[in-house]
């Protein structure tokens, strides 16, 4: 049903939907109302889960991570520092084999403190093993954590999916979201029945020591099992298709109009709306300028990314965070998308904007496509306050 | 595409407003998206809720700095801040102000409706939160959203005594409007 709903909100309606049977957060800042409404829920006894509340974000990974090694569909989220104060137990939950969706509201990253919309968070944590879905508004928020289930928990992937959106703006952001019936969900997300798990009738040992002579193997098989999500996340689409309607093409990225662009903006998320109207907006004035949409950033679609920017001449890739000291994240790997291929775009180049909840306003982004000469810019970063740059300190 | 600012502080219902509007809007088979910018994210200081419309899926993510219509909450923020920054040409700004306040310089074909809101809010609801009345105040100023559907989505977010002295506050504010026009359409004819 059609609901006018705040993206926090319509997450939470989704979680209940694929019914955890643990939840666990840690309640206070940097968290959403996501887990606040699923504590509300599972407090009227509409949800029937046990909701762990925990004194740290270590702790509430520690949590789920206990809870899928004992066979239990789980559920958790975070952002900024609290993502990163999980970092140890993310590479672990990968590392494990275990199948969890955790949402990830992203957020800047301290210090200076701050406690608005960018994607530092996630971005940081790309290598932990994790499929990393970006969604651009809140029904995507929504839908992927149906299809981030059905991946994680599928036999072919058992690993876990960050469902990333972004903070305040679609966390916060209130618009209109279909919430689906509870017996599509069931139809497409079956009931969790899991591979191994910790069981005192058949005890098994789970994250032990793996010494030099079978860590890489373990690393390997998480390495395969992501190339080979790159052709499962598609299929899980047109399941989702079938089941709701809603058609997410591949699921890896989405071209917008693309195919006779001079000028295309790479980018992540919901600044991609904003991005889109720009394109209509020139597109009227015979501006051939287009969008090409990353929404799995992890495993990256190399292959997609190359076919669909192979023939436009300008590409700029936008980033949403920062790799101080080298090019930024994401045009690393538009850049690597081209490595040894015969055709690439005569330009490439990376800006950096948004960083800290920084407006990204239309103007931002004609600024991008004014800034995408023939001339190569590296990490440029978009709407800088020159003025604020000039302040010393000492003699 | 309208596009609605609303300038408040932190605690005084900006986020809630800018909500209802929403789903009044919703109500009206549109396509809104409601959000907050926070400031310090503290009590007292001035911040921001917009809401952006549409007869199709909003896409445009940033914040609003060309207003359709502008709701100032809390009339101190007039000075310092520039609350009618980037108002439309025929931008209408709706303001929580007593009566017999002065009227802010704007351009001739915008519009500003001080409505005594808090008043309103003091004798309906016993508090001074004028949110609701302002409410009332827009949709009558704008024209925008029924008053039928305004006072169902106003009823399903409170509830009991505290739903009825909301609907109340937004019926007062509806009409404070409504007989502000028709003063000034009666004083035209003359």
């Amino acid at each position: 049903m059609k609901e006018f709903l705040e993206g926090s909100r319509g997450v939470a309606e989704a979680v209940k939907l694929c019914a955890p049977g643990v939840i666990s957060a840690y309640p206070i800042t940097p968290q959403t109302h996501i887990v606040e409404e699923l504590a509300q829920m599972v407090a009227d006894g509409s949800l029937n889960a046990q909701f762990v509340n925990v004194e740290s974000e270590h702790s509430a990974a520690s949590v789920v991570l206990g809870a899928v090694a004992a066979g239990v569909r789980s559920y958790t989220a975070t952002s900024s520092q609290g993502l990163l104060y999980m970092a140890e137990v993310i590479f672990n939950i990968a590392g494990m084999r275990l199948p969890l969706v955790l949402t990830c509201a992203n957020r800047a990253i301290s210090a200076p403190i701050n406690i608005w919309n960018d994607q530092q968070d996630s971005v940081s944590l790309r290598d932990a093993g994790w499929i990393q879905l970006y969604a651009e508004n809140n029904q995507e928020a929504v839908d992927f954590h149906f299809m981030g289930y059905r991946l994680s928990e599928d036999k072919s992937v058992m690993l876990p999916v960050m469902v990333c959106m972004d903070g305040f703006i679609l966390t916060h952001g209130m618009e209109t979201v279909d919430i689906p019936e509870q017996e599509k969900v069931n139809k497409f997300l079956p009931a969790y029945k899991p591979l191994y798990k910790l069981d005192t009738q058949d005890p098994i040992s789970m994250g032990l020591l793996a010494d030099p002579d079978y860590y890489l193997e373990a690393r390997f098989a998480i390495q395969e099992t992501l190339k080979s999500v790159l052709s499962f996340i598609p299929k899980v689409s047109e399941e989702f298709r079938n089941t709701f309607g809603r058609d997410y093409k591949d699921c890896l990225v989405e071209e917008y109009f693309t195919k006779d662009a001079d000028k295309v903006i790479v980018a992540m998320g919901s600044v991609c709306g904003t991005i889109k109207e720009v394109i209509d907006e020139l597109r009227k004035k015979k501006k051939k300028v287009g969008l090409l949409r990353i929404i799995s950033y992890r495993p990256f679609p190399y292959n997609r990314v190359y076919e669909a920017l192979k023939n436009v001449p300008r590409v700029a890739v936008l980033d949403k965070a920062v790799s101080l000291g080298a090019y930024a994240p994401l045009a690393v790997e538009v850049k690597a998308a081209f490595l040894g291929k015969k055709k690439s775009p005569k330009v490439t180049s990376s800006f950096v904007a948004g960083l800290g909840g920084r407006d990204i306003t239309a103007h931002s982004i004609k600024e991008i496509f004014r800034k995408l000469t023939q001339t190569e810019v590296n990490s440029e970063f978009i709407d800088l306050k020159p003025e604020l740059l000039t302040e010393e300190y000492g003699e | 595409m309208k596009e609605i600012r609303i300038h408040a502080r932190a605690g005084q219902g900006a986020i809630t407003t800018a909500a209802l509007l929403g789903f009044a809007y919703f109500k009206e088979g549109m396509y809104p998206y409601a959000f907050p910018n926070f400031g310090a994210a503290r009590m007292g200081a001035p911040m921001n809720a917009f809401v952006r419309v549409d007869s199709k899926p909003v896409r445009l993510r940033s914040q609003i700095y060309e207003p359709d219509y502008v709701i100032i909450v809390d009339p101190t923020l007039m000075r310092g801040y520039n609350c009618f920054s980037g108002l439309k040409e025929n931008g209408i700004a709706i303001i929580n102000a007593e009566e017999n306040s002065e009227m802010p310089k704007l351009n001739a074909r915008q519009r500003a409706f001080l409505i005594p809101a808090n008043e309103i809010a003091l004798k309906t609801i016993g508090r001074p939160l004028g949110n609701t009345a302002l409410i009332g105040a827009f949709a009558a100023a704008t024209g925008d959203l029924k008053l039928d559907f305004l006072l169902e989505v106003i009823g399903s977010r409170f509830t009991g005594k505290v739903g009825q002295a909301n609907i109340e506050a937004v019926k007062q504010g509806y009409e404070y409007v409504r007989s502000i026009n028709s003063k000034t359409s009666k004083e035209q004819g003359r």
